[in-house]
């Protein structure tokens, strides 16, 4: 993903770390943006479920989006 | 007398709980220990419309039952042991209105641990501001428990908040999630076995055993073996039971939004964070918050650290001179007044750290230093989380360590723990000081850099760059591979609300001047036994001595009493110890003098000053140049020359900026880890630390 574009998550690569990113609300179905990276270009932030969320590069890839 | 209420609030980060739990106790609060854990809680009482009075508990702040990080854990024991004493009769659950989703997953679990609960709807007035309204009647009748609007800053819906309370409560009447039907059998045959009283518990007991530390070890037999014939595992059905809420919560809000939220209140908070997290502003102007920090600490504090200083000095005088003479005397003038004092005159510098750590904190821009950070910290093995216990230490390390709990992750907060001491602390600056005084003369380089101006930034650098190298170390001798993530709420911008800042202030002074002073005033008193007494008569008779030796030099009154306490404490059990430490701080430069100094300072690093004081005969530690021009004047009788030479003073200068030279925060490490292997593990690496580097220095350069 770009910054600036939406996506909407359609699964998790990552089973144990799935269930925390739900909990904070990506869930499949669920609406990103993906705003902005910190300045050295990881973590990143998204806005997902009406909030800003940051998250390291390492964690943003294991949610699936489609476009 | 019936039992006062105990109210438990619980809720995300940020959604304004501690701004309620403020409101409800104002004064009225303090921190406890929660029993069996050694974390501390934040306990205060309100008094209630009915006239009695409640005992109000603020939980850390989570997201949900199933805990990740210390502080979340705490929250889990809590809401399930229900046999404990300090099992909440209600329940508050806090929910930011603007983000409502989020906050209903913690509400719906905690619903289901069956306690009576309440929905205490925050920030009313941005979700007014962002165009949002929700159908209170809709929430009440769906969830089935009373909802209270409030707005957590200026107090208002809080009386009627206080009014539910009181009214008698019941738990929510059914589940918003049924335990699944795979787990049916399970979590009815553990309901029988051990007597729990309701499904969702039985069933968070099966899902997370380990988590739980007030299960006895006969529970975990009866839950693991129930756990085997049933094939559960931990985690088995949590993914599955997380979308089972939130589409429970989805129809919920769906039905009870009357007008969702635009985003367009936000619009300054993005702009602001275009600037404030931008690849070269971002990292500026977050180097300009530390050097506005860093000067104020040193330079507004020096004001009311003095007096604190002189007003402990007159104190002591004023009770010497009273008092009839005596060991008890002695030792509350020489022992626990000045002990109580070294505590106290650090109380500024703390109090300015934490009110603008707290102001970040409160204003979101925190969050956003955690998130610019967190690169860098993970190159050392460290967390974005780290950076704020690294600024603290800067303070102190006690409040420092204790706020490395934030860190959801056991090794990264435990390498926290372990390097945050060698943070230069305020403790060291009069030791660091009054060395570079010595060893450097007052000069400017290039017309404006200050010479020992340089040597003590220098040394800090050295202290931070020390701390970076040793968490790298740490982090591949620690071989636990536990996952490291970082998944943290960027809040919204807003204005620090000022009363938070000032709770918040009294809080970690308060904590600090408890775990530090516990500790100093007792070794201030062993210190103080061992500088007075000695073997043998050369205590008693020192008078004679004294008068023995320098009986054909001619000394004012002042100059002979002052040998007198040089000669007592030389014979003392403290000069005896340091005469004994001597071969093996030689190589480093040091005599025993020196040594008394390191041993007296094992306490807190700046009671260095005063030994040197009182070993070199001044009386008294209120003249700094007096001390330095005796220190000056001090000759090696080996070398015919200055005892503080540029090496020594260079050598001790490393030898205090690495050896971890405080009881107190070995204590608190001690406590925050459980165990004495991490205190003891800090102990020794810093100590092998600092004696290498001074022994380097002092060889190199003699």
């Amino acid at each position: 993903m770009k910054k600036g574009e939406v996506g909407i998550i359609s699964g998790f690569s990552d089973e144990g770390l799935s269930v925390k990113l739900m909990e904070m609300g990506c869930l499949p179905g669920a609406t990103v943006r993906f705003n902005f990276t910190a300045p050295l270009g990881d973590p990143v932030c998204i806005t997902v479920a009406g909030y800003e969320l940051s998250l390291r590069l390492e964690e943003a890839s294991t949610v699936l989006i489609i476009n | 007398m019936a039992k006062r209420l105990t109210i438990a609030l619980a809720g995300n980060p940020n959604s304004g709980k501690s701004s309620l739990f403020n409101h409800l106790t104002g004064l009225n609060q303090h921190t406890a220990n929660f029993p069996g854990v050694t974390v501390e809680k934040h306990v205060g009482t309100c008094r209630m419309p009915n006239g009695s009075m409640a005992e109000i508990v603020d939980l850390p702040g989570i997201y949900s039952l199933y805990p990740r990080s210390l502080d979340e854990r705490i929250v889990a024991e809590v809401l399930l042991n229900h046999r404990s004493p300090d099992c909440p009769d209600v329940v508050v659950v806090i929910a930011d209105a603007t983000n409502l989703k989020r906050g209903l997953l913690l509400l719906t679990q905690v619903m289901d641990v069956g306690l009576p609960t309440v929905l205490a709807l925050n920030m009313m007035d941005l979700a007014a501001r962002a165009g949002v309204s929700y159908d209170i009647q809709l929430l009440k009748s769906r969830l089935g428990i009373p909802v209270v609007p409030i707005n957590a800053r200026n107090g208002n819906g809080i009386e009627e908040l206080k009014q539910t309370l009181v009214e008698p409560l019941q738990p929510a009447r059914k589940p918003v999630f049924a335990v699944y039907d795979d787990a049916q059998a399970a979590v009815k045959e553990l309901r029988e076995r051990l007597g729990v009283d309701n499904d969702y518990e039985a069933y968070q007991f099966l899902e997370q055993p380990h988590g739980l530390q007030f299960l006895s070890a006969t529970d975990r037999q009866v839950i693991a073996e129930v756990r085997q014939r049933h094939a559960i595992f931990p985690g088995k059905f949590h993914g599955a039971e997380t979308i089972e809420r939130y589409s429970f919560i989805q129809n919920l809000l769906e039905a009870a939004t009357l007008k969702p939220a635009d985003e367009g209140w936000k619009k300054y908070s993005h702009r602001l964070d275009r600037i404030l997290t931008h690849k070269y502003w971002g990292i500026v102007i977050f180097m300009a918050v530390l050097f506005l920090i860093f000067q104020s600490i040193f330079s507004w504090a020096t004001v009311p650290m003095d007096w604190i200083d002189g007003w402990f000095a007159s104190l002591s005088n004023y009770l010497q001179d009273r008092l009839p003479e005596g060991p008890a005397t002695g030792l509350l003038t020489e022992g626990v007044i000045p002990g109580v004092g070294g505590i106290v005159i650090f109380v500024p510098q703390i109090a300015i750290l934490f009110a603008f750590i707290s102001i970040l904190e409160e204003s979101g821009y925190m969050a956003r230093v955690v998130f610019m950070m967190d690169k860098i910290m993970r190159k050392f093995g460290l967390n974005g989380r780290s950076v704020v216990p690294l600024m603290s230490g800067v303070a102190c390390a006690i409040p420092a360590i204790l706020s490395t709990r934030m860190i959801d992750n056991w090794k990264e907060r435990t390498i926290t723990i372990l390097v945050t001491p060698l943070m230069s602390c305020s403790a060291r600056i009069p030791v660091f000081t009054i060395l570079i005084a010595l060893i450097v003369p007052q000069q400017t380089l290039f017309g404006f850099f200050n010479l020992q101006g340089l040597l003590l930034m220098g040394l800090y650098l050295l202290g931070f760059a020390a701390a970076l190298l040793s968490a790298w170390v740490i982090s591949k001798l620690i071989t636990v591979n536990e996952r490291s993530y970082l998944l943290m709420e960027m809040p919204t911008y807003r204005l620090p609300k000022w009363s938070n800042v000032g709770y918040t202030i009294v809080d970690k002074t308060k904590a600090f001047v408890w775990e530090a002073g516990k500790i100093i005033i007792a070794i201030s008193i062993v210190l103080w036994v061992l500088a007075s007494y000695g073997p043998g008569d050369k205590l008693e008779n020192a008078h004679d001595y004294v008068l023995q030796d320098a009986a054909n030099q001619r000394l004012t009154e002042q100059g002979l009493a002052d040998r007198i306490a040089a000669y007592k404490l030389e014979h003392s059990y403290a000069g005896i110890i340091g005469k004994a430490m001597e071969p093996v701080i030689k190589p480093l430069g040091y005599d025993w003098k020196i040594g008394i100094a390191l041993l007296t300072s094992f306490a807190a690093r700046e009671v260095f000053v005063g030994t040197m004081a009182t070993i070199y005969s001044i009386g008294s530690t209120e003249d700094q140049s007096s001390i330095k021009s005796r220190m000056q004047d001090e000759i090696n009788p080996q070398t015919g020359g200055p005892r503080f030479t540029f090496a020594v003073g260079l050598s001790l200068l490393l030898f205090y900026t690495f050896a971890m030279q405080c009881m107190s925060t070995l204590a608190v490490v001690y406590r925050e880890t459980k165990s004495w292997k991490w205190p003891l593990i800090q102990l020794v690496y810093m100590s092998v630390l600092a004696y290498a580097a001074a022994f380097v220095a002092f060889q190199a350069l003699s």
